[in-house]
């Protein structure tokens, strides 16, 4: 189990649980996350579940694998904090992790 | 205008459940054409899940996206479907004698007895870059794709983008171009390998400028371009500009369907369980597009719809025949029509 906070883009921080094993982004749309849009349902195939990884909590997501960092191509304002939500696994490691929504995903 | 094509069935969108569509109407003998926006067939197991297995399909335990689609259109094949691609429906609207019309944006006209609609989560569109202001120059010098290589002769092209299209487009515009530069927000590229290198072999000879980084801003005139910006991790730089090619893929908005007079339930085509006939008579819509108590978007679903529509458009095509139910198992005539009694 870890708690994940989402912050929108007009900073509003919205709190989850999410189970260890499922995605950040699965957290995102359970809790109806305003601009998170996962409109490939976490194939690693859309990016539109693009997030800023909170900068104290870099190190602990780490980087995006290969595929991932191919599809970022397809995002907006891709930052060096920027990650696809639905390749972020939960872990306990990740309790207390802080993602902040972009401005758009399309 | 350009000449009409009389048919009996229009489908819009040609993904897995427009496709499996033709097949319950040619058991019936009712001809499809099929209009899809994407290039190709498959909707969105083609566009946004190709490689990717699918374990619910009744009796094949795993099957890719594009191995679906590949089957569908082998098992369609005996009704010769016509096939419209890269073209949007625009219009649809009902004639004083009952038939629809249907436009494309290539402004080509269907008249039709019958408009299936199978548009799933909507059209595929390109994707609009952040950039402020971009709107005001789309159409005249900011593009989404190359229809006409004309409009990018002695102009200075910006492509955006590290993708196959991309690339092919940097290639194939360097030659006329009066200046070409491609904008990357990293040095990978996820496109053909030779792709990559015939392009860094002419940013060497220096034909084309290749710069790390994003667009950030545009400027120019009466939708007419003159410079853009471009953020890098050094800092900005401006740059002549008359023409843009942004290529970051495709994202599905419901598009046009909006507009067609429909009961919407949430964006989706609001039908009657029994015939999946939408508030308008003669308008079915199946698959993703639809909304009924209980729906579940699977493509499943949309078989299942396919064909009890197919038994109430057949009622609308041949008024006062009777519509025999028959399996495909048993029956020479329907045997006949697939091409194998
Ligand atoms: C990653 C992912 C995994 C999935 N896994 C499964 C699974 O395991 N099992 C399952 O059953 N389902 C799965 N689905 C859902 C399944 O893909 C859809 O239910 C199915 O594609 C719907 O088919 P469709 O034909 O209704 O629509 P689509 O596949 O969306 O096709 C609609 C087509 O219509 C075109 N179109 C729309 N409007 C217009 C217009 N105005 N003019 C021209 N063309 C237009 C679009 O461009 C598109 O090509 C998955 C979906 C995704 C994204
Ligand atoms: S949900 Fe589509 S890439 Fe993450």
């Amino acid at each position: 189990m870890a708690k994940i906070t989402f912050v929108t883009f007009d900073g509003v921080r919205i709190e989850a649980d999410a189970e260890n094993g499922s995605t950040v982004m699965e957290s995102a749309i359970r809790n109806a996350v305003p601009g998170i849009d996962a409109e490939c349902g976490g194939a690693c195939a859309c990016a539109t579940c693009h997030v800023y990884v909170d900068d104290a909590w870099q190190e602990v997501t780490g980087e995006p694998e290969a595929m991932e960092e191919d599809m970022l191509d397809f995002a907006y304002d891709v930052r060096p904090s920027s990650r696809l939500s639905c390749q972020i696994r939960v872990s306990d490691e990740l309790d207390g992790l802080v993602v902040h929504v972009p401005e758009r995903q399309a | 205008m350009s000449e009409i094509t009389k048919t009996d069935v229009v489908i819009i969108g040609a993904g897995p459940v427009g496709l499996f569509a033709v097949f319950e109407l040619g058991l019936y003998d009712l001809k499809c054409h099929l209009i899809d926006i994407l290039d190709r067939p498959g909707g969105q197991c083609a566009e946004l899940y190709p490689e990717k297995p699918i374990y619910d399909i009744p009796a094949w335990p795993e099957i890719s996206g594009q191995g679906l689609t590949d089957k569908l259109m082998e098992q369609i094949k005996p009704f010769a479907p016509q096939f419209h691609f890269n073209r949007m429906v625009t219009r649809l609207e009902r004639q004083p004698d009952g038939q629809f019309h249907v436009e494309t944006d290539e402004g080509e006209v269907f008249e039709t007895k019958v408009v299936v609609i199978a548009a799933g989560g909507g059209s595929f569109q390109p994707k609009r870059p952040p950039v402020p202001g971009i709107e005001a120059f789309e159409g005249k010098s900011v593009f989404y794709s190359v229809r006409r290589m004309e409009e990018f002769r002695d102009e200075d092209v910006l492509i955006v983008g590290g993708g196959d299209s991309a690339l092919d487009w940097a290639l194939n515009l360097q030659p006329i171009a009066r200046s070409l530069t491609v904008v990357h927000r990293r040095a990978e590229f996820r496109a053909a390998p030779d792709s990559v290198k015939k392009m860094f072999e002419l940013v060497e000879r220096g034909s084309v400028r290749f710069e790390l980084g994003q667009v950030s801003g545009l400027t120019g005139e009466g939708g007419q371009l003159s410079s853009a910006t471009i953020k890098a991790a050094e800092g900005e730089t401006e740059i002549p500009v008359t023409r843009l090619l942004p290529f970051f893929g495709l994202t599905m908005k419901l598009g046009p369907v909006a507009d067609w007079g429909l009961n919407l339930h949430e964006n989706l085509v609001q039908v009657n369980v029994e015939t999946f006939e939408t508030s308008e008579p003669g308008i079915f819509a199946i698959g993703d597009i639809n909304w009924y108590p209980g729906k579940l978007k699977l493509i499943l679903s949309g078989f299942h719809e396919a064909a009890l529509m197919t038994q109430a458009a057949k009622r609308i095509v041949s008024p006062g025949e009777k519509v025999v139910f028959q399996y495909t198992t048993s029956s020479t005539s329907l045997q006949k029509k697939l091409g194998v009694a």
